[in-house]
């Protein structure tokens, strides 16, 4: 079996037979600085990314008296999640489904169009992973420095910067835990009791498990996530289709390659040289340690480094820009060809997943705006079914369960349709209307009630009548109905 | 071992057994397994130093650490109840009507009672109270003993013929076998009752002799209208529920034999929150009467 992932350049691992081991040895990169469009994109959304992370918890919006004023919160305790406007309860779950589904097809959309753009740009280990980056860049200075210092024996004063890189990776880890566990309590008030050590052991837990594994991922395993760890390599790889923009190597105009110097002579000669001088800097800066020049690879994040690394070359010696960058085989073959360049970013592809988002999009908006905020659950007696009244009637004893999702109480009637004549009681209510009981709904909360339903003597041959129980809220007008059987003996 | 022997072919040591020519190769077991063979033989000395082990003759060796599974489960209960203790200990500080009418306190009491009738009550009255033949349906509006929340806490407490001292007492008399009444007089009486409440009667019965039965042996404790006297739980004879059945033959086994059905007194098991909660559970059911 052979596993031989991002080689580049000649092999210099020994040769790996059938029998030979089935892993590489891991090789550390040291990425190089570089400036350009996709390095400012990548910041700027970096500072977006994180600085919602960080940041979220904070933020406050006005639910009303006793109601969590944070816009963000997970209520485990409660049971409830606040999402500014949007208060949902757990049995409302299937919006996070939703929320699944759009993602996933997000992602599936974002790869039709741009090949791993959220790999490159979005997804938090490339974000965490450069954020340590550029901390270790700040403190033991760029590539060439890092490769010297790597191949010298140890120095007190690089043991100092080496302690001083841990201290702020883990500083930033620190705050990564702890941002997390604000958005499962009251952030202010968790603030103040983590600073004075009066928070719940689990807060400090969890920020220690999102610490370590921030420390770890970020610092230590970096790209081998992306190579060894996650999915969505595999499963991209599988989506993508010829017309994706990936980042890419235009090989019909990069090769043959040659240094610059010779470059001028046999150019002059009239031979047919590629634009790529071999300088090495696409992979010098490249996160992941990959060759972009071998193509399209699993180890290649497409975050466009090399783009910015490349063009920076390029005007430098004068040659067109762009050697490397968004670009697909098929262009290269037309080029090839003579034929123009041609990009089809509208597709069946595309619409498919474009559509599948917007009819997502559309149910969710409308489950969200048609979601009832009262609502009536009924469960019928067991034992005994039905029961006979000293008189003759029949009476049927319910479970009534009326949730009240609005922040303030509200006062319900309940109306019955069922067989004709019935009467209602709800126990321990002692209703001004005896026809029509009135109660009064605590906010944000389920009431259990229990009714009473009695309906004269049985002259029906009847043995079971549908029975409606309509909650009416007096103020409000908003109506919700359950219907169960009302039972004869 | 320098006398160890070795098999020419495979090269390995035998265990120097033979038989007819045959030897058997040496394949000692991997370091792993007999490392974790004796570790499993000090985790049992161990164990048993630490836990209880040995059979005695009346006892046992209870090990360092003196556990007991029965301690446990009884430290277990000691701390549930107290933490229900907390929580229920407001049941105990209002009444029965103020439980009822607020809806926390309804739900704590009815959650409390319902466990406490499904491992107590439901045996004899069914798992929601639906009762069966001499055992009342405790979801309908007919009290033998009355059915407002204190009636049914009292009769929880002391039990009906429990032997309690405050129990409520009430005879059906035997009036077949105590030789009161004659067979024919029973069975009149027995198809007058059933006509007090619209129930057909036999062809040739004689509602007067029957009313006249009724006033002179029934009327004392079921009175003069048969409507009953929770007093004595005697029951309303008139309204369409029976504890032990409506048709004929019933009626006159009841009146023959009498009846003297018997719930226990709970007041030495259970604590008063406790039945408290169990008599607020109970009223819920059917709304007492």
């Amino acid at each position: 079996m052979k596993l031989a992932l991002n080689k580049t350049g000649p092999r210099d691992d020994p040769p790996i037979g059938e029998d030979g081991p089935l892993y590489t040895a891991h090789r550390k990169v040291h990425p190089q600085s570089v400036c350009g469009t996709f390095r400012t994109i990548k910041w700027r959304l970096m500072v977006v990314c994180l600085g919602i992370y960080y940041l979220l918890p904070f933020v406050r919006w006005r639910r009303g008296l006793g109601a969590p004023g944070q816009a963000v919160l997970l209520d485990f305790p409660n049971r409830r999640f606040y999402f500014f406007f949007i208060e949902l309860w757990p049995q409302e779950l299937y919006y996070f489904t939703g929320l699944l589904v759009l993602a996933a097809l997000a992602l599936f959309l974002m790869n039709a169009l741009g090949g791993r753009i959220w790999c490159g740009y979005l997804c938090p280990q490339t974000a965490w992973t450069d954020l340590f980056y550029a901390v270790e860049r700040w403190v033991e200075g760029d590539r060439r420095d890092r490769l010297r210092a790597a191949a010298r024996p140890m120095t007190v004063g690089r043991a100092a910067k080496r302690v001083l890189k841990h201290a702020v990776w883990l500083m930033i880890a620190w705050w990564t835990g702890g941002a997390w566990v604000l958005y499962f309590a009251d952030a202010h008030t968790l603030v103040r009791d983590l600073a004075t050590f009066q928070a719940p052991a689990i807060a400090y837990i969890w920020i220690g498990i999102l610490t370590v594994t921030t420390y770890l991922l970020a610092g230590y395993m970096r790209e081998q996530v992306c190579v060894y760890m996650c999915p969505w390599p595999r499963i991209q790889a599988a989506l993508t289709d010829e017309w994706a923009l990936n980042v890419t190597y235009k090989y019909d105009r990069g090769e043959q390659r040659c240094s610059l110097k010779k470059s001028f002579d046999l150019r002059a000669r009239g031979e047919k040289i590629g634009d790529c001088i071999d300088c090495n800097q696409c992979v010098a800066v490249c996160p992941t340690g990959v060759d972009i020049r071998n193509g399209a690879q699993l180890g290649c994040i497409q975050c466009g480094l090399c783009i910015d690394a490349c063009d920076a070359v390029m005007k430098k010696i004068g040659r067109k820009s762009r050697l490397i960058g968004y670009d697909n085989d098929i262009n290269i073959r037309r080029r090839m060809e003579g034929k123009s360049e041609l990009f089809k970013p509208v597709r069946p592809r595309t619409i498919v997943y474009a559509s599948l988002i917007s009819v997502v999009c559309a149910t969710m908006l409308y489950g969200l705006l048609s979601r009832t905020l009262l609502d009536v659950n009924v469960l019928h007696d067991r034992s005994p079914m039905a029961v006979r009244l000293s008189d003759g009637s029949i009476r049927n004893g319910y479970t009534v369960r009326v949730l009240n999702k609005l922040a303030f109480d509200r006062v319900i009637a309940i109306d019955i349709d069922g067989p004709p004549q019935t009467s209602v009681h709800v126990v321990g209510v002692d209703s001004v209307t005896v026809e029509r009981p009135t109660i009064v709904l605590a906010r944000d909360t389920t009431t259990e009630l229990r009714l009473l339903v009695t309906a004269p003597a049985d002259d029906t041959s009847e043995r079971s009548m549908p029975v409606t129980f309509r909650v009416t809220d007096i103020g409000l007008g908003e109506v919700a109905a359950a219907t169960d059987h009302f039972v004869f003996p | 071992m320098t006398d160890r022997d070795f098999d020419r072919i495979s090269g390995r040591s035998t265990t120097g057994h033979e038989w007819d020519g045959i030897k058997e190769l040496n394949t000692p077991l991997p370091r792993w397994w007999i490392s974790t063979f004796y570790a499993t033989i000090l985790w049992a000395i161990a164990y048993w130093v630490v836990y209880p082990a040995w059979p005695l003759l009346s006892s046992y060796t209870t090990g360092v650490f003196h556990y007991s599974a029965r301690a446990s489960v009884a430290n277990d209960l000691a701390g549930l109840e107290k933490l229900r203790g907390e929580k229920m200990a407001v049941l105990g500080k209002v009444s029965l009507t103020e439980i009822e009418t607020d809806p926390a306190l309804l739900a704590l009491g009815r959650a409390r009672g319902k466990t406490v009738f499904a491992d107590n009550c439901a045996p004899c009255h069914g798992s929601g109270g639906a009762g069966a033949k001499g055992y009342p349906n405790l979801n309908d509006d007919d009290w033998l003993w009355g059915g407002s929340l204190d009636q049914i806490q009292q009769t929880i407490q002391f039990g009906a013929r429990s032997g309690h001292a405050q129990a409520h007492e009430g005879q059906m008399l035997a009036f077949g076998r105590d030789g009161i009444l004659r067979k024919d007089e029973i069975a009149t009486v027995a198809n007058y009752v059933r006509s007090l409440s619209g129930l057909s009667t036999v062809a040739n019965f004689d509602a007067a002799a029957g009313a006249r039965i009724f006033a002179d042996n029934c009327a004392a404790c079921h009175g003069e209208n048969a409507k009953g006297n929770q007093e004595l739980g005697a029951p309303n004879l008139t309204d369409h529920i029976w504890l032990y059945g409506s048709d004929e033959e019933t009626l006159i086994e009841t009146i023959s034999y009498g009846r003297a059905g018997i719930m226990p007194a709970w007041s030495g098991r259970f604590d008063p929150i406790t039945i408290k909660a169990l008599a607020v559970y109970v009223h819920s059911l059917g709304g007492g009467q």
